[in-house]
């Protein structure tokens, strides 16, 4: 972190939205007896230990098999259940793309899939553990609702709002730390985007771990005179259509910030959706055209821009061109 | 509301009336061949020879009441699930879901026409009958583990059949299936595989070799038995009995013919998507024994 973020943050706490998922997801459970789990080996890393102590016989390890993983999640929907498939998100996704697109979007089972470590979370392990590419392969299967929390509360509101809802879903879930981003009192809706600050001059949009940066570069730029609306973007699909476009008629652009490829996530969906209806200046930030080198998460973000200040100088760099 | 479950429904232990069902599953088997292969020459696509080979097994499960179904009431919770896996073999399959009373026979009439409800791959939300979307190889078998799984979890006595081809156990996402099956001991799901040698290109063994098939599902756990997958008696039987063995997933290793019933197709790697003319229906159907007027009432146009 550098020196200007450090000062903006007043050592708020932090927390493993992990942990947000896991209780819920006991809770839950405890509540309705069709929830049940399903992964593939990774007990500790999406934290389900609690989960297959208390409710063994709704719990299922099918090893290290990805493809069988989601296919037995669509059988269990099937049978009755209400499947939570849960697995590090770049295994989850890559390995299983044909059984997601078929067994889950096609056939449209009432199955959740719980992407868990996503972006760039496990940073030191190289690209083949950064899930980059997860928002651009899962937003574009139809009938796969995509939610992308930011803080605990958001988890404990997509988990809760998840077996509500019927179809099969896409929960991405980050490791990293990350700290309140909402009110008390915020409201959540699938396919609403929560305004986290009004302003006038340009848009930040964010989710996940993009979107307590998005908050701090609107607290820079407030000093530099600019107002700045932050959008929470976690409804990635379906998108608040609404939301973008009004920011697009009435700033003078939008900024997304997203812990995944540039192409084809948060930034693709929100430049379709203007270049159709309303085209507005943008700068898209995210991991350009490459696979991420190796390091910690937040060395990474920091290579790449994804902070405070790349999120502010992007922003400066949008109004000026328009000057 | 569905009565209880019965059971046993497709064994009796009168002989004459086990010959009576046997003869009349072997015509009906003809019929649904027929069937699919006037489906194939009506949309000039299509796998006859799958079609060809699995039909006894579909009619032995369908038409006996050895899979307990209900068309008035398709998703009736405690249905039999039964997982075409080999969903190319559509012609066969929507066949035997008309006949057995899913939808009406003329839908078989439109198939793979612009808009139809029976897509080339069957669609669970386009068809009664149907429990999930295959097409894609390898995909039935994890969803039939999910669904025994299911069964097991919720404390019902349903069970789970799963039809494979065998070229199919080519892709990997069985074998991890597989190995969930034995491990969760789902003695509930039962494996079939039509085994008739032949894949879209040559014959499995010079393709990819997949024998010893038998031992290899033993080796991963499953009690095993190799049929005549075209006797209906001997799939009659075995059906009734499973599973083979307290505690283990069945694998029934049914060893059928490709293009069975019909002497220009049977066995020949070419007839995997062939499409009959108009003149070869009618010397399938001699072959077959069923009558012109048979013919007429199959929903698809000559």
């Amino acid at each position: 972190m550098n020196t200007t973020d450090t000062a903006i943050a007043e050592k708020p706490k932090l927390f493993d939205c992990r942990d947000a998922y896991a209780q819920t997801l006991e809770a839950m459970a405890a509540e309705d007896p069709r929830v049940c789990v399903v992964v593939n080996d990774s007990v500790s890393s999406t934290k389900m230990k609690s989960f297959q102590t208390r409710f063994p016989e709704r719990f299922v390890n099918v090893g290290i098999a990805e493809q069988n993983m989601v296919g037995v999640g669509a059988g269990l929907a099937n049978g009755g259940m209400t499947p939570y498939v849960c697995g590090a998100s770049c295994f989850l996704t890559a390995r299983a793309m044909e059984q997601v697109k078929v067994d889950l979007g096609y056939s449209k089972w009432n199955v959740k899939l719980c992407g868990m470590s996503s972006g760039m979370a496990y940073g030191e392990l190289g690209p083949t553990h950064h899930s980059i590419e997860d928002l651009a392969w899962t937003r574009i299967i139809p009938n796969l609702t995509v939610i992308v929390p930011a803080d605990p509360a958001e988890t404990a509101w997509a988990m809760r709002y998840s077996l509500q809802y019927e179809g099969p879903m896409f929960l991405r879930m980050s490791r990293m730390p990350v700290r309140e981003v909402h009110g008390a009192d915020q409201q959540f809706a699938l396919g609403k985007a929560p305004v986290l600050r009004q302003g006038n001059d340009v848009t930040l949009m964010a989710n996940g771990v993009m979107v307590s940066r998005a908050l701090d570069a609107a607290k820079l730029l407030e000093a530099e005179g600019v107002s700045a609306r932050v959008l929470n973007m976690s409804s990635m699909k379906p998108m608040d259509a609404e939301a973008v476009l009004d920011a697009a008629r009435t700033t003078r652009g939008i900024v997304t910030a997203e812990e995944a490829l540039a192409a084809g996530g948060l930034g693709g969906a929100v430049a379709e959706l203007l270049a159709l209806h309303h085209p507005a200046p943008m700068r898209i930030l995210g991991v350009p055209d490459v696979f991420a080198p190796t390091g910690s998460a937040e060395f990474l973000l920091e290579h790449f821009g994804l902070t405070a200040q790349g999120i502010r100088a992007a922003a400066l760099d949008l109004l000026g061109a328009k000057r | 509301m569905q009565s209880q479950r019965s059971t046993d429904l497709g064994a009796t232990d009168n002989p004459s009336d086990l010959k009576l069902l046997v003869e009349s599953l072997r015509h009906r088997s003809n019929v649904i061949r027929l069937s699919a292969m006037m489906m194939t020459n009506h949309s000039s696509l299509g796998h006859t020879g799958g079609d060809l080979s699995s039909s006894d097994i579909l009619t032995t499960l369908y038409m006996s009441g050895l899979l307990e179904v209900d068309p008035v009431n398709p998703a009736w919770p405690q249905r039999d699930r039964f997982i075409m896996s080999k969903g190319h073999c559509s012609g066969a399959f929507y066949s035997t879901l008309a006949a057995r009373g899913f939808f009406p026979r003329e839908m078989l009439g439109t198939f793979m026409d612009p808009l139809s409800k029976l897509n080339g791959h069957p669609d669970r939300n386009k068809l009664p009958g149907v429990e999930a979307n295959t097409g894609p190889l390898g995909h039935g078998l994890p969803i039939g583990v999910g669904c025994a799984l299911a069964a097991r979890m919720r404390g019902e006595s349903w069970r789970t059949f799963v039809l494979t081809g065998d070229g199919e156990l080519q892709e990997g996402s069985n074998w991890e299936a597989a190995m969930t099956a034995q491990h969760y001991g789902l003695d509930n799901l039962i494996v079939i595989v039509d085994r008739n040698r032949i894949q879209q290109g040559d014959f499995t063994e010079n393709t990819i070799r997949m024998d010893p098939l038998p031992a290899r599902w033993e080796a991963f756990g499953f009690a095993v038995k190799e049929i005549d997958g075209h006797d209906h008696e001997a799939l009659l039987e075995v059906l009734s009995k499973v599973p083979l063995q307290p505690g283990k997933p069945t694998c029934l290793i049914a060893n059928t013919v490709k293009g069975k019933g019909v002497s220009f197709a049977e066995n020949k790697p070419a007839w995997h998507h062939g499409v009959p003319t108009k003149d070869q229906l009618v010397q399938a159907a001699q072959e077959l024994g069923v009558s012109p007027e048979e013919m007429e009432g199959m929903g698809v146009a000559r």
